[in-house]
């Protein structure tokens, strides 16, 4: 902090944004130097809510630790889970059931769509329009619903278990997802017709924030940011797991990487995920909803990662085992931490209110960037 | 380009390579002072053109520290794994790769607060996550605090 200080120009000042700031959506603190109201640099301050979840991950079990991966994008929980799970499974050679990975597939879609909701709800407030937070959380409300229903639990489910799942699907569950899309279909416009053609919201996001397709591959910025772009990042798509090789669905994706671009691309996405879902939920196989696993899972020697796309990008497991049942090093590949790295090339030269907006179409959740 | 080829195009960019097939991407161990032209290569050469680090990771090995680079090329699609070690464990130092890849910035500061690896030329070397006055580095094996590990 003192080198940096010493940096600044004799016309510019500090100012702390956060670490409690309702924009920045957790504690993240970011120290912003200002020439007058244009933004020159941002330095963003980690570790509020660093709980060192690697370093846990080295003392629990393979299982134990889907309670923790949870907890870091709390919004894509399930998405979490399903890396480490593919990582264990692939280890261990364990194939299994197709049941499971249409399940997965779908609770993976209606987590995203979720997520999609509330990083609408809080677009909209950032940038002062109330309204939209009200009618996010509405929609968002029968997903919590189903979850509640099939895994018990709303916001953290900790419904993957390596080998399949906890416990089969509710009787209802696909009744409940069709109704929930037929309902949404018709929600989804209401959205575009409150904030995607809004005058305000349109001068506040055009143009603004802009990130070139070069440096948001450099950054390693991805997810729907990436894809706002035009970075061609989609796990699903490149590296398709689960059921996601059995349906169709367009990767979206935008050129003109402002934060109108990335509001849009999560816009598409919902739909894209609500057509994945479509897809599958007739079509779920029978059988079982997992597979039996050792008591205790012992993964063979060696190193193994796991790449899937979460609500906010590339989410990666990294596991070096030593044939332990314990790992002996576990990495998570965060994507919000790599998005935050391209905060500052993206605002510097911008107003400072629209750093605001910058931050919400960037849609970033600190307990994963801090893990 | 197929394992085959990437690695023959590695081995002409630095012999001392050591190549394995990994159990899912193509792996090269290298030594630290040949990583950072050999990097530079992979990213520049139009026929590899690694231009996407998706994932670095810092490893206290036991008896030595190192860092594994997972390298993806958005333009042919494929990957690599680049894998060193730092000579020194009480001094360990590495070449940043931060000018190569941008990403690199946070993530060399990620393992330098956690697992205490220098990285030259890196332009902001402070710790990320803990505080300036933290002593040690948890990620570590030897690392003891009695506060906050259970054994």
């Amino acid at each position: 902090m003192a080198e940096f200080i010493q940096d600044i120009q004799q016309d510019e000042y500090l100012i702390n944004m956060g670490p409690q700031h309702p924009s920045t959506h957790g504690v993240l603190r970011l120290v912003l130097s200002l020439k007058g109201e244009t933004v020159m640099s941002v330095q963003p301050h980690c570790g509020y809510i660093h709980r060192g979840i690697e370093k846990m991950c080295e003392r629990l079990t393979y299982p134990q630790i889907i309670h923790l991966t949870d907890r870091l994008d709390y919004l894509s929980a399930h998405i979490n889970n399903h890396a480490v799970c593919m990582a264990v499974e692939g280890a261990m050679g364990v194939e299994i059931p197709e049941r499971v990975k249409y399940i997965r597939t779908i609770m993976d879609e209606l987590a995203r769509i979720a997520s999609h909701q509330l990083w609408w709800c809080s677009f909209g407030m950032d940038l002062g329009a109330l309204t939209a937070f009200f009618y996010g959380l509405r929609d968002r409300e029968p997903i919590l619903d189903i979850f509640e229903e099939s895994t018990g639990g709303r916001l953290i489910q900790s419904y993957y278990t390596p080998g399949g799942l906890m416990k089969d699907i509710h009787p209802g569950f696909q009744k409940r997802v069709k109704d929930f899309i037929k309902y949404f279909r018709k929600k989804i416009h209401e959205y575009d017709t409150l904030l995607s053609g809004n005058v305000i919201m349109m001068e506040r996001t055009k143009g603004i924030g802009k990130l070139s397709k070069e440096d948001a591959i450099s950054f390693g910025v991805t997810g729907p940011s990436g894809r706002g772009s035009g970075f061609a990042c989609d796990v699903r798509k490149h590296h398709p797991y689960a059921a996601y090789d059995k349906v169709e669905f367009n990767e979206v994706l935008r050129a003109e990487g402002d934060s109108f671009a990335r509001y849009s691309v999560r816009m598409d996405e919902m739909k894209e995920s609500m057509n994945i879902i479509e897809q599958l939920i007739d079509n779920i196989p029978e059988g079982d909803f997992a597979v039996k696993m050792k008591p205790v899972i012992k993964l063979p020697e060696g190193e193994y990662y796991q790449r899937v796309e979460a609500a906010r990008g590339e989410f990666g497991v990294f596991i070096h085992s030593k044939g332990e049942k314990y790992p002996y090093r576990f990495k998570l590949r965060s994507p919000n931490f790599s998005n935050l790295s391209a905060l500052h090339t993206i605002a510097h030269g911008q107003k400072i209110a629209d750093l605001v907006a910058i931050g919400a179409s960037l849609d970033y959740v600190i307990p994963d960037i801090d893990r | 380009m197929n394992n085959e080829q990437l690695k023959a195009r590695i081995l002409s960019f630095e012999p001392s390579a050591e190549i394995t097939e990994g159990l899912q991407y193509l792996t090269a161990t290298i030594a630290s002072d040949k990583l950072y032209a050999l990097a530079r290569n992979l990213r520049q050469s139009n026929d590899t053109a690694f231009d996407y680090l998706f994932c670095l990771t810092g490893m206290d090995y036991g008896d030595s520290l190192g860092v594994i680079y997972y390298l993806e090329s958005t333009i042919l699609n494929h990957q690599l794994v680049l894998k060193t070690v730092c000579p020194d464990k009480e001094k360990p130092v590495l070449d940043t790769v931060c000018d190569i890849w941008k990403t690199a910035e946070f993530l060399e500061r990620e393992v330098f607060d956690l697992l205490g690896i220098n990285f030259n030329n890196h332009p902001d070397m402070r710790r990320i996550f803990l505080d300036e006055e933290w002593v040690g580095y948890p990620l570590r094996k030897d690392y003891s605090d009695n506060n906050t590990i259970v054994r």
